[in-house]
């Protein structure tokens, strides 16, 4: 007679890891990082390099804490995901306090303070980044040309970050993002056609963030194929951001960004691939994901439009993770073999 | 033939090499049988006793309860125990025989004119003869064909990865299945016939058609459904054929429909064409940790150590023994256990191939498990209210409406065991369910002892005023106080005695009674 | 506009104290005491010092008395009734008694004189019996209240724990 241990159905796994979906929405940022790296320099390795090695302090610390095994949970590579969507949202000139502000934020109260990971309601890097922008809304509205800062040396670079010294050519490198110069130009009374002609417009949208949101699109195709997101989310956000600024700028082109340049601008893209894609905070039904997409794409059109910053998805991301539970009661699925509410049998 | 698709369900590696099932081998008989009684197992059910010899096909006990099937001996030999043996991951009251090696059968008398022969006594055939379903779930197949169907269905989808029993049938045995689905068709009273294989099993698919070119066979449709897990599950099945659903916490019949797995029609047939029990079935041996991996023809009561001896041993890569497929299958503890009617397979899985053993994880809701559950359940949403206890709303979401196929599991990137969970959870529900009727049937009790104190005292009332109207008034005061709650009940009997005094006077009367006995003669209790 | 908006806050913050307190003034609701008694275990024993389950629901929907007060029910009658009350989940207080495992009543024959005592005290009619003859309790029916201890001149009953029920079938869908 020969003895075996027991294990409770089923006995076969398709393989999938916690670990292998953060791997693959990683590896899905790389086209992103690339394109940021090209237009926007360097600094955003330095960004990448704090927020990893701040992400993987706070997890150890809170883990200790909690006397939890760190491995284990370290390798879920969540946290990292929340530094590298951080990293990539941070100017790239950026004193490393902001990335340590952001990352505690994030991650003590944005993630662990519920519990760790798929306990917390509201989305790790946008918690980050909304404390960021409302703590240090200098150093945040300090992007610089693209193409620019190619012109800076590494120790003016280091200084930059590490010792939070600007480089003495600040004022040359550093301009607006397109969103932040479409909002205050279009105060000053120019129209669109003269805002577009200035030379951070390329033929799309801002010169380089066409390039960059091109590739988080590439990104987002991979984890679609993938089957790591499903396109409720991202059509979801697109399509509500198409639909919703459409009618405007048909009405008016002068006054109206066209739907392209709002897709193309800010972190749209990310947020429809990378961040609103979050399963733990986004709802969890088909039809609730779809509704959670189009209110980001909405909530952020809002912003940008009536609102006090250039760029709403951070905060219409927040807004809509408070909506998330109920977005899951709006028309569940119907299980098999029941009746839909009210038909006839 | 226009198929419906059905929500959800994955695509596994399917560990079936070839095109066809091989063909089955045979076994040489065990020393041993060990066939468990009927439910509810008590050894007084049983038809014979130890020290008896009996031949292959001999009714060792008859059903108890709706639930079971009556037992057959799988070979001559003799009774050598009827004693509690290990049985799946438990132990039932099992009938024991030491085989002779002869093999002496005792059929019933053969029925080749069933066509003219009433229903009713093809289904008593059915029931004497012990058929059972034998795809996975063993319910009595007379009580299943018991209901018309104006539709009958014959499942050969067997989808779960290393599973070939079926498939072996349907490739070596087409002529068999055939005639099976006659038989079945003309006591369901069906008016079509549809027998659903997998697209993927191309040999059974040859062979089916080969067997329906002969003449006196048809009346069969055959059909390819997407090769998918669960597609094999009958409400799948029916979904993907009929593209209506079963309701919930229905049954086919509801849709005039009959599923019935193809070698539990073949069993059918057997038991009324000729007049064998049901006494061995095809099971298929595989995975990594044993030899000899194939489909064989095993005696009901043989002891999967001698199935996994004859085919070759064990590997070193021998990890975890399943009985049925590795979805839905059972973990048994060692390999002293009995092939029984629901055995459609026997696996020795290899660690390599076992669900990794990688940690459990907090749910990210991914939705993953929402997306391929074949019942349109929310996993995650089940997870989180179990979890928390909430009973009733897991109920309200459908709980009992998972049918365990495991697939949300197999996809759960957080490694979290669903099924366990769910299956926990609806014994906990039945157990709940149990405490409430339990209530409602002491409520109703109550009620009653109520009306009945309130009737007795009016009774009274009516009683002592028809007797005596000078004396009515005094007489009236206990009716007043007709109690109708516990507590007044006990206080309106008469005064509590004295305890002490009782117990006292109790042992006065027992010691008069033993010195008037003669010594040593013991009080009657 | 802020006027207004104060204005709005103020008639809304009336409506909805009148509301409630007339709410509250109305009486015990027929139906919630159903309710409640729906959830409540029937036991039958007293021990919320209330005559029986159906008393307690109405002096609950009432709200003379609390959730924590009935022991046959445990923790979780307590945190369904909190549930079905909005009120504030709690144990159950120690004062009524400790929940425990379902016990059933046993009568020793050996000792049983056949007093009824024990018959006229069960609530849910679960022992059978007649005056100088045997008395049983009936397994199924007992609900462990133990109101039949009491009254036995001879103290012959004692609770033993309530066996199993027949195993379940495992619950596995027809494949």
């Amino acid at each position: 007679m020969k003895a075996f241990a027991v294990a409770p159905a089923p006995h076969i796994h398709a393989g999938r890891s916690v670990t292998r979906v953060m791997g693959h929405v990683l590896l899905a940022l790389l086209p992103g990082v690339a394109a940021q790296l090209l237009f926007f320099g360097p600094g955003l390795l330095l960004q990448l390099a704090l927020c990893l090695a701040f992400a993987a302090a706070f997890e150890a610390a809170v883990l200790r804490l909690r006397g939890k095994p760190l491995l284990p949970h370290l390798a879920d590579l969540s946290a990292a995901v929340t530094a590298v969507l951080l990293a990539l949202c941070l100017p790239p000139l950026a004193p490393w306090w902001v990335a340590l502000a952001g990352m505690a934020a994030a991650l003590l109260l944005g993630k662990h303070a519920y519990g760790g990971l798929g306990h917390n309601p509201f989305n790790p890097a946008m918690v980050g980044l909304a404390a960021v922008l409302l703590c240090f809304p200098r150093e945040m509205a300090q992007w610089l040309s693209p193409l620019a800062p190619l012109s800076l040396s590494p120790s003016e670079l280091f200084d930059a970050v590490l010792r939070g010294v600007p480089p003495p050519t600040l004022d040359t490198l550093s301009s607006a993002t397109p969103l932040d110069t479409l909002r205050s130009l279009a105060h000053e009374g120019r129209t669109l056609a003269e805002i577009r002609r200035t030379p951070l417009f390329g033929n799309v949208g801002g010169k380089g963030w066409e390039w960059i949101a091109a590739a988080y699109a590439l990104g987002g195709g991979y984890l679609l194929w993938r089957r790591v997101i499903r396109w409720q989310v991202p059509l979801g956000v697109i399509g509500a951001s198409l639909l919703v600024s459409l009618p405007f700028w048909l009405s008016d082109p002068d006054t109206h960004p066209s739907p392209l340049l709002h897709l193309v601008c800010g972190g749209l893209m990310l947020a429809a691939f990378f961040v609103a894609t979050d399963p733990v905070t986004g709802a969890t039904t088909p039809r609730g994901r779809l509704l959670f997409g189009a209110g980001v794409g909405v909530l952020t059109l809002a912003i940008r439009r009536w609102g006090g910053f250039p760029d709403g998805v951070a905060f219409a991301v927040l807004l809509m993770n408070l909506a998330a539970p109920l977005l899951d009661r709006v028309g569940p699925p119907r299980p098999y073999g029941h009746r839909r509410a009210g038909a006839a049998p | 033939m226009l198929l419906q698709p059905f929500h959800g369900g994955v695509r596994l590696p399917p560990h079936k090499p070839g095109d066809a099932a091989p063909a089955p081998q045979s076994l040489p008989l065990p020393p041993e049988l060990v066939h468990p009684l009927p439910p509810p197992g008590a050894s007084g059910a049983c038809a014979v006793t130890v020290g008896q010899r009996v031949r292959r096909g001999e009714m060792l006990a008859a059903a108890a309860d709706a639930r079971g099937a009556a037992v057959h001996a799988g070979s001559s030999g003799t009774v050598t125990a009827i004693a509690p043996r290990p049985v799946g991951d438990g132990e039932a009251t099992c009938v024991v025989i030491a085989t002779d090696g002869r093999d002496d059968s005792a059929p019933l008398p053969p029925l080749a004119d069933w066509r003219e022969l009433p229903r009713e006594r093809l289904l008593e055939r059915l029931a004497v003869a012990g058929v059972v379903g034998l795809g996975g779930a063993a319910f009595p197949a007379a009580a299943k064909l018991a209901a018309p169907g104006t539709i009958l269905i014959l499942n050969g989808a067997e989808c779960e990865p290393w599973l070939r029993s079926d498939e072996a049938l349907l490739c070596h045995g087409a002529v068999e299945v055939l005639a099976a689905a006659q038989l079945l068709a003309h006591l369901c009273r069906a008016t079509r016939v549809l027998l659903a294989l997998e697209s993927r099993m191309h040999g059974a698919r040859a062979a089916l058609q080969a067997a329906l070119a002969a003449p006196g066979a048809g009346g069969v449709e055959l059909v390819a459904v997407p090769t998918r897990y669960p597609v094999g599950s009958e409400r799948q099945l029916i979904r993907v054929l009929t593209g209506q659903e079963v309701p919930s916490g229905g049954l086919p019949r509801d849709l005039d429909a009959s599923v019935h797995n193809v070698a539990s029609a073949v069993a059918a047939w057997r038991a009324i064409v000729h007049g064998e029990a049901l006494t061995e079935r095809l099971v298929t041996l595989g995975g990594r940790g044993v030899r000899g991996a194939g489909v064989y023809r095993v005696r009901l009561g043989t002891p999967v150590a001698h199935l996994v001896a004859h085919a070759g041993g064990y590997t070193d890569a021998a990890a975890r023994l399943v009985l049925g497929g590795p979805m839905m299958g059972q973990a048994v503890a060692h390999d002293a256990v009995p092939v029984l009617a629901s055995t459609q397979a026997v696996l020795v899985l290899g660690a390599d191939e076992l669900r990794a053993a990688a940690p459990e994880r907090a749910c990210i809701r991914c939705g993953d498990c929402a997306a391929v559950c074949p019942a349109q359940l929310l996993p995650q949403t089940l997870l989180a209210q179990l979890r928390e206890g909430e009973l009733e709303a897991a109920a309200q979401q459908g709980l009992s409406d998972c049918i365990e196929c495991g697939a949300c599991a197999w996809v759960c990137p957080a490694q979290i065991p669903l099924v366990q969970l769910y299956r926990d959870g609806k014994s906990a529900l039945q157990v709940q369910e149990d405490e409430r009727a339990r209530a409602a049937q002491a409520r109703a009790r109550h009620l009653a002892r109520a009306a009945r104190l309130a009737r007795d005292a009016a009774e009274r009332v009516a009683r002592v005023a028809a007797r005596a109207p000078a004396t009515a008034p005094a007489a009236a005061q206990p009716a007043a106080t007709a109690p109708a709650t516990p507590a007044a009940a006990a206080t309106t009997a008469a005064a509590p005695m004295d305890k002490a005094a009782v117990l006292a006077a109790i042992a006065r009367g027992r010691a008069r009674r033993q010195a008037a006995a003669p010594a040593g003669r013991e009080d009657a209790p | 506009m802020t006027a207004t908006l104060l204005a709005a806050a103020l008639l809304l913050g009336l409506v909805a104290l009148g509301l409630g307190a007339l709410a509250r003034r109305a009486g015990a609701d027929v139906d919630l005491a159903a309710r409640i008694d729906a959830v409540l275990p029937q036991t039958q024993c007293g021990q919320c010092n209330y005559p029986g389950c159906r008393p307690y629901a109405e002096a609950l929907a009432r709200g003379e008395a609390d959730i924590d007060q009935c022991p046959p029910g445990g923790d979780a009658g307590a945190h369904a009734l909190a549930r079905l009350l909005g009120r504030v989940p709690k144990p159950v207080n120690p004062a009524h008694g400790t929940p425990g495992p379902r016990v059933v009543a046993l009568i020793d024959e050996t000792t049983c004189i056949g007093c009824t005592k024990c018959i006229q005290a069960c609530p849910v009619d679960a022992i059978v019996g007649a005056p100088k003859l045997m008395h049983t309790v009936i397994a199924a029916e007992c609900t462990g209240c133990e109101l039949c201890l009491p009254p036995c001149p001879v103290d012959c009953i004692t609770l033993v724990p309530r066996a199993a029920d027949a195993a379940a079938v495992p619950t596995r869908s027809t494949a």
